[in-house]
């Protein structure tokens, strides 16, 4: 399991570089990791996220496009412009969730 | 990662549910994966972009010796009962449910998602002819009706998927 450097905190992450213990994400380790993917978070981005940390706090469970959409009310349309090729699967990452495991 | 495909177009032929979702949830998975998504509508598939029908596609519980009922692991579906009246709007409201359970769209919701995630929605020219159909006839998602000349254009230098 690598560990690395983000921010200056220590990070175990998977093969794929998803964080394995969220207790190790902060506000500074998403800027990071949103940086290794060329973000750079603003406050839509973290409607995105924030969205993301309530849905998985609540359903264990990262949400998929539609669930983005009706329930956190934020379009496909922007979730493509604020995080583009491949939104939920950067969304989560950067938001220190496993890789989404949702077909749609 | 040199070898990720960069590029999918994906030709739906079909205009039964079964027929149009599988195309559906590829295409929208390539744009979730940063794949660039051609769907290209043929046939009786079609329907799955025609204004007036997307909403109303339907299971068909005929010739379908793998479908069972009341769910996937119940009792084979005989021929002669599939063809009862109402029996494939059953089988259809059934599934619907348990697709709106796991947030998979309805068709018409789901070719806008496609759409807004910069897929490309093409109608196939020679079915736009041959059942007299005109661009009014579509939903508004529709890019452009293509001849089968202008889809291998289209699709050069990715793979080419047929459902």
């Amino acid at each position: 399991m690598p560990t690395k450097i983000l921010a200056g905190t220590p990070v175990d992450t998977d093969d794929e570089g998803y964080l394995v213990n969220r207790s190790q994400w902060n506000k500074d380790v998403a800027a990071a990791l949103a940086a290794e993917e060329g973000i750079t978070l603003t406050d839509g981005h973290w409607r995105v996220l924030d969205f993301i940390d309530a849905d998985f706090k609540e359903r264990s469970v990262v949400p998929g496009m539609r669930r983005l959409n009706k329930v956190g009310n934020i379009p496909t349309k922007d979730l493509y412009a604020l995080f583009p090729d491949g939104p939920i699967k950067k969304a989560a990452r950067i938001s220190g969730y496993p890789k989404p495991v949702s077909c749609v | 990662m040199s070898d990720k495909i960069k590029k999918v177009s994906i030709i739906v032929s079909k205009g039964s549910l079964d027929g149009i979702y599988p195309g559906l949830i590829m295409g929208n998975g390539a744009r979730m994966e940063g794949i660039e998504a051609n769907l290209f509508f043929t046939f009786f598939g079609l329907y799955a972009i025609l204004k007036k029908y997307m909403g109303s596609i339907k299971i068909a519980t005929v010739g379908n010796p793998a479908m069972r009922v009341p769910d996937a692991k119940g009792f084979p579906l005989p021929t002669i009962l599939g063809a009862l009246p109402g029996m494939s709007a059953f089988a259809t409201h059934m599934m619907n449910k348990e697709m709106e359970a796991l947030d998979i769209p309805p068709i018409p919701e789901f070719i806008e998602m496609i759409h807004d995630a910069g897929g490309k929605i093409y109608a196939c020219k020679a079915t736009v002819d041959m059942f007299h159909l005109n661009l009014a006839d579509f939903c508004p998602q529709m890019d452009k009706v293509l001849t089968v000349g202008e889809f291998y254009e289209i699709s050069a230098g990715g793979q080419i998927i047929f459902t």
